[in-house]
């Protein structure tokens, strides 16, 4: 049975190369993508548990939700999406010059990145305090007073933006900590591996935002 | 290891298809903003949801290279979806006929 | 636990000196078969603490009225034993413990995917436990809800609810992180020649459980979060006082929590599928069917969790749809059973210890597999629900099955994981034990349940007065019975016999390897040119 001569060929292409990469035996690129996008698709059922709940009370409370609706602003949501569509394509981008070995450009376009996400925040923060400023948080007196359906209605906006908010500020750090690495050179064009795998949760963001948009702000 | 990366630049060849894809996705958001301002009446929710399936279908398959990736991606997608799916439908079968 | 034995030409995992001392040789090890021992420890912990939660609620229940708590105190035994019981004994009991043992080993690996993630996973599994027994003790007061959580009630009660669930949700993370990382392990590093169909089947059965647990755990995550959010800003989602629907939590908890039995049995299942073979020495009979049929249980696993609300006011046309499917999960189900029959047809069948669990878990199982039906079936689960028969029912599923697997894989593995010997002799007596108290136990609850008695209750009327004392004896039987096999066990760890490189005759990978195994686990990853149950002498002796 024991009849092994490779040392270690368990990656189909890799057994010529093992004696190359000496400092990195256990390096699996592909192993390090298939666990990131496991890690995502729990993150997915994460949010289809919200989603889930969103069909039954949209079901049961439909006008509500309308009248509910009103109260956000198609405006800033459309900006939003905006900018997070941009910031996937500036992380996109910044893995494509990392392979051609562009280390500033790709530099600069994560920084782009994190900042289109700040300002996502930022437009996130006005959005919210003006909702606040209005008496319209979970348990307020002016929540309590109107119908049902719209206490829901908020209660699950409350929740599924600011669980997506979460995530953005998850994704900025895990961005400004790949920002270091290139920096000191830890990923660089022939080990890059993390730099998409930070770029697949980003744009795992970005997804989610695009089901939250239509869903909360287009109910008319 | 190398030859993996190698088969990968092949794909992603150039910025530009990343800056196509994104005027499209663009496009797509002015798109479901202007539709939601039409009558639609229980047409409104499917084009909405329509809209964002493309727009995910785009970036989950050019920004997330699962296009050009290994098969195996789209196995492991395809059955988180359809088990996402289950929940939903079997959810609806009680609050929709109760 | 050094073995002074040790051949000079290798280390073994427990002599290994790494650049950490002492216990944080442990506890910062990413060694998956350190890994795998300590999470053993901790479940075997958790699982005596639960067993003695169990204890004084069989103890309360001798006697009508008060034998020795109050009611209060019953209502956080029953929920605390169910939490400590399903959280951190039978969800990762299998999986987390002989999974990281052998599944790197099984499948001719050094070590899993994500080596540091493994530590990690371990690391947040003690913090949840932690929290979990602290709960007991803050200020609050110990959780009172039935290890369900059901809302509206875990909303308003005072107890600490609320860490519970953080518990649980921190469980369910490191539960999450584990599946990830076999599902990858078995992806990425079975040695050359090892391709899907010859992997052994204990792997398949991890391989179908990590696919639950990475799928499945995350809506429960979600809803322990929104009951927390709940419970602390009033958002409203489950609390029918501001519009929510409380049937909603139970759909999501049990979107989750039913696939999570599956999560519990399948490595069972996986287990009894080594063991079986090694002591008939044939091939399994139907590898595909068994390996197939563990998908099939997954995948049928997330069609049928509603049939634990039968009686929670859902419409009708779901309940006989999730009727319908409940039904379906027996035919994989009995696929792996008859497999296993039909497995030991002319085998030369040695009856030792870890045999006689396999033999105990089959019996059990199918009782707790049929009641199932009983309650599967929706006019009769209307009559028996929320009564002992699903405790019962549960109980021969999970204990007579999970746990008793828990206890098989730990006697058939004992030798290869510390290179020691138990007591065989001792061992049997205290499985007869176990075999009886069990059944004592279980079975009169069956027939109180049917008789009308309902489950959480604190009191009981007097005509169920014989069973709940024929029930109470069964159990200090059967805990009589463990605690004889587990100082038998801690006994063999400290004098045990060396144990041989391959006791048992085995014939998957980890047997062809010294006990204990060395750090690295093989010198040469294999290469594999036949399937994992090949007897070849057993062949020719015929």
């Amino acid at each position: 049975m024991k009849t092994a001569i490779i040392e270690k060929v368990n990656f189909s292409k890799e057994n010529d190369h093992t004696e190359i990469h000496q400092e990195h035996v256990h390096r699996d690129d592909m192993g390090a993508k298939i666990g990131m996008w496991l890690f995502l698709l729990t993150e997915l059922l994460l949010f289809g548990g919200l989603f889930i709940l969103y069909m039954a009370y949209r079901f049961q409370y439909s006008s509500s939700f309308i009248l509910a609706a009103r109260e956000l602003n198609v405006g800033i949501g459309a900006l939003n999406t905006i900018i997070l569509l941009t910031s996937s394509l500036t992380m996109a981008l910044a893995i494509v010059a990392i392979q051609k070995n562009k280390k500033i450009l790709s530099m600069i376009l994560i920084s782009a990145t994190i900042i289109f996400a700040l300002l996502f925040m930022v437009n996130k923060y006005f959005e919210w305090s003006a909702k606040i400023g209005h008496g319209l948080y979970p348990n307020s007196p002016t929540l309590l007073d109107k119908e049902k359906g719209e206490i829901i209605f908020f209660g699950l906006y409350y929740t599924m933006t600011g669980l997506h908010g979460l995530h953005v500020i998850i994704g900025v750090t895990l961005l400004a900590v790949m920002l270091v690495s290139l920096k000191k050179n830890n990923t660089r064009s022939d080990k890059y591996v993390r730099l998409e795998n930070a770029g697949l949760y980003w744009h795992l963001v970005d997804l989610i935002w695009i089901f939250l948009f239509p869903l909360f702000y287009l109910i008319h | 290891m190398e030859n993996v990366q190698e088969i990968q630049q092949e794909h992603h060849s150039g910025y530009g298809a990343y800056v196509l894809i994104w005027l499209t996705l663009i496009g797509l958001t002015i798109l479901t903003v202007s539709v939601a301002g039409f009558e639609l009446g229980k047409l409104t929710l499917v084009v909405a949801l329509g809209i964002a399936a493309i727009k995910s279908g785009l970036v989950i398959n050019i920004f997330m290279h699962v296009k050009y990736d290994d098969k195996i991606f789209k196995f492991f997608i395809g059955v988180a979806l359809m088990i996402l799916m289950v929940a939903f439908v079997f959810t609806s079968l009680d609050v929709f006929f109760r | 636990m050094t073995n002074p034995e040790t051949h000079s030409n290798y280390v073994s995992y427990l002599d290994y000196q790494g650049k950490h001392k002492g216990i944080w040789a442990w506890l910062m090890s990413t060694d998956h078969k350190r890994i795998g021992l300590m999470y053993l420890s901790g479940i075997i912990l958790f699982f005596l603490a639960g067993m003695t939660l169990g204890f004084l609620m069989r103890t309360e229940m001798l006697t009508h009225g008060k034998t020795i708590m109050d009611a209060q105190t019953y209502n956080a035994i029953f929920t605390l034993h169910g939490v400590i019981m399903i959280f951190l004994v039978i969800i990762p009991g299998i999986p987390a413990a002989f999974g990281n043992f052998f599944l790197p080993i099984q499948i001719g690996a050094k070590d899993v995917s994500f080596p540091r993630l493994n530590l990690f996973s371990f690391w947040l599994y003690m913090i949840g436990g932690i929290l979990a027994l602290s709960s007991l003790f803050l200020k609050g007061g110990p959780i009172d809800t039935g290890w369900t959580f059901y809302v509206p009630y875990s909303l308003r009660t005072n107890s600490n609810v609320s860490i519970a669930l953080l518990a649980a949700f921190i469980l369910g993370f490191s539960s999450i992180l584990t599946g990830l990382n076999f599902v990858t392990t078995i992806h990425r590093l079975r040695a050359p020649g090892m391709g899907f169909f010859k992997m052994p089947l204990f792997i398949w059965a991890l391989y179908s459980t990590a696919w639950i647990q990475i799928i499945a755990t995350p809506v429960i995550g979600i809803t322990i979060v929104l009951v927390i959010i709940e419970r602390l800003l009033s958002i409203g989602i489950f609390d029918p006082a501001l519009g929510g629907d409380p049937i909603l939590f139970q759909h999501l908890f049990w979107i989750y929590s039913h696939p999570a039995v599956y999560i519990m049995i399948l490595p069972a299942m996986g287990v009894v599928s080594e063991i079986i073979p090694t002591f008939t020495k044939r091939d399994i009979f139907g590898y595909k069917a068994i390996a197939f049929s563990s998908l099939a249980i997954a995948f049928i696993g997330y069609f049928v969790w509603a049939h634990h609300m039968f009686s929670s006011g859902m419409s009708d046309l779901s309940r006989m749809i999730f009727s319908l499917f409940t039904f379906l999960v027996a035919i994989p189900s009995g696929v792996k059973v008859f497999n296993w029959v039909a497995t030991m047809y002319k085998g030369s069948i040695e009856p030792k210890v870890p045999f006689l669990f396999v033999m105990m878990f089959i019996f059990l199982f199918s009782i707790g597999g049929l009641t199932g039906l009983v309650l599967g079936s929706l006019s009769t689960n209307i009559h028996v629900h929320g009564t002992y028969f699903v405790v019962a029912h549960f109980h021969y599923v999970m204990f007579g099955g999970t746990v008793m697997i828990m206890f098989a894989a730990l006697h058939y593995w004992f030798p290869k994981m510390f290179g020691k010997m138990y007591d065989e002799k001792r061992a049997k007596i205290a499985i007869a034990f176990i075999f009886v108290g069990f059944n004592m136990l279980y079975f009169t609850m069956f027939i109180l349940g049917y008789m009308g008695m309902p489950r959480r209750y604190w009191d009981f009327l007097p005509e169920f007065q014989l069973g709940q004392t024929i029930a109470t004896i069964g159990s200090y039987i059967m805990i009589t019975g463990f605690l004889i096999l587990i100082h038998n066990l801690a006994k063999a760890l400290f004098k045990g016999k060396k144990a041989e490189q391959n006791p048992w005759g085995g014939s998957t990978l980890e047997w062809t390897i010294p006990s204990p195994p060395p750090i690295e686990n093989f010198e040469e990853i294999p290469v594999i040119t036949h399937g994992p149950y090949y007897f070849p002498s057993a062949k020719e002796a015929k």
